[in-house]
């Protein structure tokens, strides 16, 4: 026995650190999702489930599903905006305005509400949207008869509420790290602070945004929980259609075909994002050289 | 501890204080706070350690899949004490999903508790044990009401037995509404109009678009395209007014947020206790009459403790017990014996003949047609 070249021994160290996260998404997501492409080209059982077939009719049967589409397609968005702009201003204050020592202290209180579960706090959300929650306090005010609970708005409060501290703590990374001497040759450039924001700051800060902007966009695309319990099963996301799909009128074929075109318009979605976010980026990078 | 209050937390610490000064026994400790209990309880819990006699051979888990508010914990926890075989409840939302689980296979299932309509698609899928009656000595097929017990017997091999029926109509909160609604024309009326945002309605395709077709007079399990077109339609019109499309309406109709909801009779039996204005409804056209039944899917791990799960709940002094909680009613003539008078003459459980005699079992091909999902799916989505 010869001892391992060094080349051939840096490729076994790199494949053995490769290997636990390569054969777990292997597993659990490589194959699963090809048994879920193959599924998409199958037929409906009788009694429900899959039945071998090769046939594109799931797929010309997508628009059925297209309301469905079209709510996601425009809910997501909208809720990962929102989110977008109730964090960054606390991100901003979190990185910039707040002094270090109760930093900690603030960052930990962003994350706490992620101790009980997501659907308790849904729950306790029905509460608060119900009528004799906010509304009911409004009617004070003399707004009566508003009706909050089991709307979209309800969803997108839910959104902005649940997913939050996934969108402050990138930004705050990416405000963390910004250097301040650019800040101060901004201002000796005769820029005032408001437009060494706008110039300087949210420019350098825009990868946190984007990297938040993905995290929730993709949770949202997905979501099903959400629209079931704050918008009492009227508001009718992919994921909703998924799982009437798969568990109520078990079309598994179907469902398949609507998984399948859902990876595929996430992946589009994404991929011209990213570009967007990157090729701007580089020119502002470019512009501040 | 049994009969005492809950200690307060101010109290146990003045306890715990005195207990670590060693002015008071342990024993006095543990008894007084309730943690003498909490640990018997919890060493209930743990076969093994608990001595058994007619039940020597019983032991682990069974895991117990049904519906919400659907058991009297007291029977539950009986029959642990009883056969040191803890209880592992499951409460699923729709017959399709427990169909849909047992198809993917593994559930890990002891009981579960099918409604009619779905024991011959289970047979058909080999998704269910026969089951063997002398196992279940407390179980009497003579004093059941015969017409809640057919489903569950296919070719003359018993595979399913009667757990309780019920009916399906809407709860109505007469406080906020003051029309008396005595149809589901008028229930659609209502939806659509005068208590907009106010109404409910399943999410289950069964039920809503069967108690959409009674509106025009048709059959619950209507599989024709014109009429099931017209129900679409009205779904469609009523959708924007709803308050929710939601099985789970009782904590609504609780919180007043809604006011009308389809029921089942034992939701109904529930809120009309805790609330007298709550009143059921069964539609003058007719609509849905319903057994559920206990069941054994294939492969359950922990057979025996299923056939002594099942045998417990069925025993009529037990079931009477099931019967005051769940306020749905029994097929049994013994059972029916031991509810209370007030159950027996409860409209909400026992609706009159004539309002019974329209209603309809739902069908097997009513639950799996396709149509019908995809109109669903248009209603939820619209």
């Amino acid at each position: 026995m010869s001892q391992l070249a060094p080349a051939s021994r840096s490729k076994t160290v790199t494949a053995l650190l490769v290997a636990p996260a390569g054969l777990f998404f292997f597993f659990l997501l490589v194959l699963p999702l090809i048994v879920v492409i193959i599924y998409s080209f199958g037929a409906r059982a009788d009694a429900g489930g899959y039945a071998p077939a090769f046939t594109l009719d799931n797929y010309a049967n997508l628009p059925a599903r297209g309301q469905a589409f079209f709510n996601t397609l425009t809910l997501a968005p909208l809720g990962t905006l929102l989110t977008a702009l109730f964090a960054y201003p606390l991100a901003y204050f979190l990185a910039v305005k707040a002094s270090p020592k109760s930093r900690t202290l603030l960052l930990v209180l962003v994350i706490v509400p992620f101790w009980t579960s997501q659907l308790l706090r849904y729950y306790a959300w029905i509460m608060i949207l119900g009528s004799k929650g906010i509304p009911s306090w409004l009617a004070y005010l003399g707004i009566t008869d508003l009706r909050i609970i089991n709307t979209p708005w309800a969803v997108l409060i839910g959104a902005v509420y649940g997913f939050l501290p996934l969108m402050v703590l990138p930004i705050y990374v990416s405000l963390e790290k910004l250097d301040k001497r650019l800040l101060e040759a901004s201002a000796d450039l005769g820029a005032n602070s408001w437009r060494s924001f706008l110039q300087v700051t949210l420019p350098l800060s825009l990868p946190g945004v984007a990297t938040g902007s993905m995290l929730v966009f993709i949770l949202l695309m997905g979501e099903y929980i959400l629209p079931q319990l704050l918008g009492g099963g009227k508001v009718f996301f992919i994921g909703n259609a998924l799982v009437d799909l798969f568990l109520q009128s078990r079309n598994w074929p179907f469902g398949a075909a609507v998984s399948t075109a859902l990876v595929a318009i996430m992946f589009v979605t994404i991929v011209i994002y990213m570009r967007f976010v990157l090729s701007r980026g580089d020119v502002r990078r470019a512009a501040l050289v | 501890m049994a009969d005492d209050k809950i200690i307060t937390s101010q109290k146990f610490m003045e306890e715990l204080r005195r207990f670590q000064k060693g002015s008071v026994t342990r024993r006095h400790f543990l008894g007084v706070t309730g943690l003498g209990l909490a640990t018997a309880v919890l060493g209930g819990a743990i076969p093994g350690l608990k001595p058994r006699k007619a039940y020597a051979a019983l032991s682990g888990t069974v895991n117990l899949t049904t519906w919400p508010n659907y058991h009297n914990q007291e029977n539950l926890d009986a029959f642990t004490k009883k056969t040191g075989v803890t209880i592992n409840m499951n409460v699923f939302g729709s017959n399709e999903e427990m169909l849909a689980k047992l198809q993917a296979g593994s559930t890990g299932w002891d009981v579960f508790v099918p409604t009619n309509y779905t024991i011959s698609t289970y047979k058909g899928l080999d998704l269910i044990e026969p089951l063997d009656l002398k196992l279940l000595p407390n179980y009497d097929v003579a004093t059941q009401d015969q017409r809640f017990t057919s489903e569950g017997t296919i070719d003359g091999t018993v595979y399913a037995v009667p757990k309780n029926w019920g009916t399906t109509g809407f709860v109505i909160n007469t406080k906020n509404v003051t029309q008396n609604p005595t149809s589901w024309k008028e229930f659609w009326d209502l939806a659509k109009g005068p208590l907009t945002g106010r109404v409910m309605v399943h999410d289950y395709q069964l039920t809503t678009i069967g108690n959409a077709l009674k509106a025009f007079g048709y059959s619950f399990n209507s599989n024709d395209e014109k009429q099931l077109a017209e129900a679409e339609k009205l779904l469609l019109e009523a959708k924007p007014h709803l308050f929710a499309i939601n099985s789970d309406y009782q904590p609504s109709m609780r919180n007043g947020d809604a006011w009308v909801s389809v029921a089942w009779t034992g939701d109904a039996t529930q809120l009309h206790r805790d609330m007298p204005e709550i009143q059921y409804v069964l539609g003058k056209e007719g609509g849905e009459i319903w057994t559920d039944y206990f069941a054994i899917p294939k492969g359950a791990a922990n057979k025996d403790a299923a056939y002594a799960l099942i045998d417990w709940l069925l025993t009529p002094e037990i079931n009477a017990k099931e019967v005051q909680a769940h306020g749905y009613p029994s097929t049994d003539a013994r059972t029916n014996k031991l509810v209370s008078k007030e159950m027996l003459e409860n409209p909400i459980l026992y609706p009159a003949k004539d309002l019974l005699t329209s209603l309809e079992f739902g069908a097997a091909a009513t639950l799996t047609n396709p149509l019908r999902a995809e109109i669903m799916a248009r209603f939820k989505s619209a």
